[in-house]
């Protein structure tokens, strides 16, 4: 993906903060979920997650359309989502989460992300287009309550033009 | 003219289709499928439709390759062979 060379912080934030809960993460898809996110600047981008779900490894990055098209709240477009669960089926794994960013305000939950997170065991990904540098982070949300868990990138950098793919 | 379809179930729906990943209904809607569900598995109510029987905001329903909201919602004709696909719809702010 030309021109998504960025540098990113991963740090634990407020809140409450498992270390036992991980998301794994290989570079060239984190790289793809950022660059996603700037491109639908100004409204918030998504985009689906498939992998091991009980090892929090991510396998596959599928990013899709914002239906709601605002800057303010993302919804997946709807045949996107169904595209993506049959691929990830087809290819042994499953959706194991998504990723949308917030273009004005924290990399942290909002009400709405909460009230309307569907899976307890999903990994809720928030990337704060905020700052200069984005910032990434990860949750787990169940019955309300919100757990941030660990980013993992792995591999190693990929320079701008490597053109790696998975 | 009610035929049987298959449904495939999200993992949040199977513990209540006792771990089941997809189940066979009869219908002639797509309403009709969901009523029937619902009435095999009562777990599944709250989360497919509302009180007045209208389609939940929060799951995703299709035929085949596309989603009700598209076609005529709960009225969607649903015919021998067809896939009926539920998913949790993802959103947020």
């Amino acid at each position: 993906m030309p021109g998504s060379c960025v540098s990113i912080r991963v740090f634990p934030g407020r809140g409450r903060y498992d270390r036992t809960l991980m998301l794994r993460l290989p570079r060239d898809l984190h790289l793809q979920m950022v660059a996603h996110c700037i491109s639908g600047l100004p409204d918030e981008a998504c985009g689906l997650l498939a992998g091991d779900a009980s090892r929090g490894t991510v396998a596959r990055l599928y990013p899709t359309r914002n239906a709601a098209a605002s800057a303010r709240v993302y919804s997946v477009d709807s045949r996107d989502l169904l595209q993506a669960d049959r691929d990830a089926e087809r290819s042994g794994t499953q959706l194991i989460g998504v990723f949308h960013s917030h273009t004005h305000t924290d990399a942290y939950p909002s009400p709405t992300d909460v009230e309307q997170a569907p899976d307890p065991d999903w990994h809720y990904v928030v990337v704060s287009l905020r700052d200069t540098h984005p910032v990434v982070r990860s949750y787990r949300i169940a019955g309300g309550s919100i757990e941030e868990e660990s980013v993992v990138v792995l591999g190693e950098p990929v320079h701008a033009g490597a053109g790696a793919t998975a | 003219m009610a035929v049987a379809v298959d449904v495939r179930l999200p993992t949040v729906l199977r513990p209540q289709a006792g771990g089941q990943s997809t189940v066979t209904v009869k219908g002639s809607t797509i309403g009709d499928v969901l009523r029937e569900l619902v009435s095999e598995f009562p777990g599944m109510s709250g989360q497919l439709l509302n009180e007045d029987g209208s389609l939940h905001r929060f799951v995703n329903v299709y035929v085949n390759d596309d989603d009700v909201r598209y076609l005529e919602s709960l009225d969607t004709p649903v015919k021998e062979g067809d896939e009926v696909s539920l998913l949790p719809a993802v959103a947020g702010g």
